[in-house]
């Protein structure tokens, strides 16, 4: 009985061992091998030490990931807090509220933001009739962060408001019983039990807006080029690749860390992270 | 016990959408008195408990804490504390921070803290549990967790909203003695919630019946039971056996083909009356000499006596007695004038009482088919 069941479970696991060997460890070996080999193949440390010259590159967008990450936080917890607090029919709407703008092609969807900064573009304009003079904002770092957070928005709200509404009712209560005010309530309560969904917001925010391309060539201009950018850059040049795939594995390891010590924190409120 | 009013509802009326929860209700409580609120699922116990604790607004109606009306109070500033339905620990925090949690909101010393808690953690008889985590601990220590933690902020008033509810027989009767033993001794007033009778009459100094809303009957545990108001109460409180029966005059009734000498008075002559005998009160006795005469229907034996349905002119009555009789026997029942009660005809009569419909295949039955049916009866 106990061995049919093992072989079942191995039956039923298998697609997704051969799927993940295939699409997940074998691209990562790939891009291990290449960081560590030359042109012909042969074993190299050239590849990692020439990172050096990409520092400011890397400080940059560590730096856009942080303050985008904050951003998209600031924003998302009172939305989530809000949306989890109201009727069911209002958090439907307010829902697909959030979710529109993803089902718009990224690509698209950072054009708009262009049409929208450019010096030229749609705000300026009407700033111009309003009487107010053009406000410089396209190919600024403002922009950049601008796109990512907008972006990577619905990621940090999602997880936060998921948690939220399974707080159970009666703990508020049972805070606000023991002497609470609703300030109280927050601080003490709703904050602490719901770090799981913000640790988990933190992460899908961070993740992407430190990897992320495209937004810093097209709002940034090209002056803010990004790690995400320069391993495409890489990628497209001739004879670089394999430089290129050793900035991946330090993006890859830089992101492990920073996952490992936002693991560290959610242990501590041990609901585990959403991801 | 004191007899000063310390919590009074006046009027109150609560209701969710269409569905009145509380209709018209009027309850005051003594300082220091054990009072509990008893009734079927739904009936409005925890919505009264919520609108004490200041979670729910009645829409009309006044809440006076100490003579003073509380309505506008919220519940932050209220002398009243929960003792929850499904504890609400918090789960973040240790079993220390959980008991100092409403300390810490009275801006009390560290140092006091720490003696409250430890004092709590004792009372409750958690003493080495400080450092554990909520999640780790089992049903009956969470419970008293809860307890301690409402206990902590010192109230005037606890609430506790069926806190033994999910506890195993065993550890629900000392949790019973142990609470009792709690509130004897702090002296705070204790307003319980349970849908247990046997609960409510061993712990209470008060006990409230309630049903959709409506308060049947307030009294002491021995009224209640006793003296039941109506066939609901005497339904709901222990096994009754309720039949219709007419007041000839005070001290008389009729009932069942015959007449019988009764302690009851003040009806009008001839006034139709509902009829109450508990099945521990009928003594069975040999044929020639019982004043009703029936067939055993069915045995069940219980431990400490044998339940017995008798039929008695085509009506099932429930007899307990320890001595055994067989199915189909024909027996006589004898009752003393101090084992009936006469109650008024109410909206109930009629519905309870009976037992013709009792028997181990039916309960089977009615339990596959509509789980709901046997909520009155349970208990
Ligand atoms: N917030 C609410 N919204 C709508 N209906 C509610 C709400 N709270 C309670 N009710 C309804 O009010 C009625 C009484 O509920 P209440 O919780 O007071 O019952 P109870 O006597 O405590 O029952 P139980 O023994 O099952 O806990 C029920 O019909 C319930 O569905
Ligand atoms: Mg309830």
């Amino acid at each position: 009985m106990n061995k049919s069941t093992s072989l079942k479970t191995k039956l039923l696991n298998s697609p997704y061992i051969v799927w993940s060997a295939l699409f997940v460890i074998a691209p990562l070996i790939f891009v291990v091998y290449y960081s560590f080999t030359d042109i012909d193949g042969n074993f190299t440390f050239e590849n990692v030490l020439s990172l050096t010259a990409y520092t400011d590159t890397i400080i940059r967008s560590v730096w856009f990931g942080v303050v985008s990450t904050i951003i998209c936080l600031v924003i998302a917890y009172p939305i989530a807090y809000i949306m989890a607090h109201s009727k069911a029919a209002s958090q439907r709407t307010m829902m697909i509220m959030v979710m529109l703008p993803m089902w718009m092609n990224f690509l698209i969807r950072t054009y708009c933001w262009m049409v929208l900064l450019q010096d030229t573009g749609i705000i300026n304009t009407f700033l111009g009739k309003l009487g107010i003079s053009p406000v410089h904002m396209i190919n600024t770092p403002g922009a950049v962060i601008l796109g990512m957070v907008y972006d990577f928005l619905p990621f940090m709200i999602l997880p936060i408001y998921s948690v939220m509404t399974k707080l159970d009712p009666s703990i508020v209560e049972a805070a606000q019983d023991l002497g609470c005010n609703r300030f109280a309530v927050l601080r003490k309560c709703v904050i602490p039990l719901s770090m799981p969904g913000v640790i988990s917001g933190i992460t899908m925010v961070f993740v992407p807006s430190v990897s992320t391309f495209y937004i810093s060539q097209k709002l940034g201009g090209g002056s803010f080029e990004l790690i995400g950018d320069v391993i495409e850059r890489l990628y497209l040049t001739p004879n670089q690749n394999n430089v290129g795939a050793a900035l991946s594995m330090f993006l890859m390891i830089l992101i492990l860390i920073c996952m490992a010590i936002m693991n560290k924190f959610s242990n501590s409120s041990e609901e585990g992270m959403v991801i | 016990m004191e007899n000063n009013i310390i919590i009074d509802l006046k009027n109150i009326s609560v209701a969710f959408g269409d569905n009145q929860v509380l209709k018209n209700l009027n309850l005051y409580i003594r300082d220091g008195e054990f009072i509990t609120l008893l009734g079927p699922s739904g009936c409005g116990k925890t919505t009264t408990l919520r609108i004490i604790a200041g979670f729910t607004a009645p829409d009309e109606g006044q809440v006076y804490f100490e003579g003073k009306l509380i309505n506008n109070v919220p519940p932050y500033k209220r002398h009243v504390n929960t003792v929850f339905q499904r504890y609400a620990l918090f789960s973040h925090l240790n079993v220390y921070e959980n008991v100092a949690f409403g300390l810490r909101n009275k801006r009390m010393k560290e140092k006091e803290i720490r003696e409250t808690v430890k004092q709590m953690l004792e009372l409750v008889n958690l003493k080495g549990f400080e450092r554990r985590h909520i999640n780790s601990l089992s049903g009956g220590q969470q419970q008293r967790v809860a307890i301690a933690r409402a206990l902590a902020v010192n109230p005037r008033v606890l609430l506790l909203d069926e806190p033994l509810g999910a506890l195993d027989l065993k550890l629900r009767k000392d949790m019973q003695n142990e609470l009792k033993n709690i509130q004897q001794r702090l002296g705070i007033t204790f307003i319980y919630v349970t849908h247990d009778q046997e609960e409510a009459l061993s712990m209470s100094d008060t006990i409230v019946v309630m049903n959709n809303g409506i308060i049947q009957q307030i009294g002491t545990p021995k009224d209640i039971y006793n003296e039941p108001k109506n066939a609901f109460v005497a339904d709901f409180i222990g096994e009754s056996n309720i039949v219709d029966g007419i007041m000839r005059d005070d001290f008389v009734v009729d009932f069942s083909g015959h007449r019988f000498d009764c302690l009851d008075k003040g009806f009008a002559k001839d006034e139709a009356v509902d009829v109450v005998v508990r099945p521990e009160d009928v003594d069975v006795v040999p044929l020639e000499k019982g004043m009703l005469k029936g067939t055993v229907t069915s045995v069940v034996f219980k431990g400490v006596h044998y339940e017995m349905i008798v039929d008695i002119g085509g009506f099932k009555w429930m007899i307990q007695s320890t001595d055994e009789q067989q199915e189909g026997d024909k027996i006589g029942l004898y009752i003393e004038p101090d084992a009936i009660h006469i109650m008024k005809k109410s909206e109930y009569s009629g519905m309870f009482g009976d037992y013709s419909s009792f028997s181990e295949e039916y309960d089977e039955l009615s339990n596959a088919e509509e789980p709901e049916e046997a909520d009155g009866e349970e208990g």
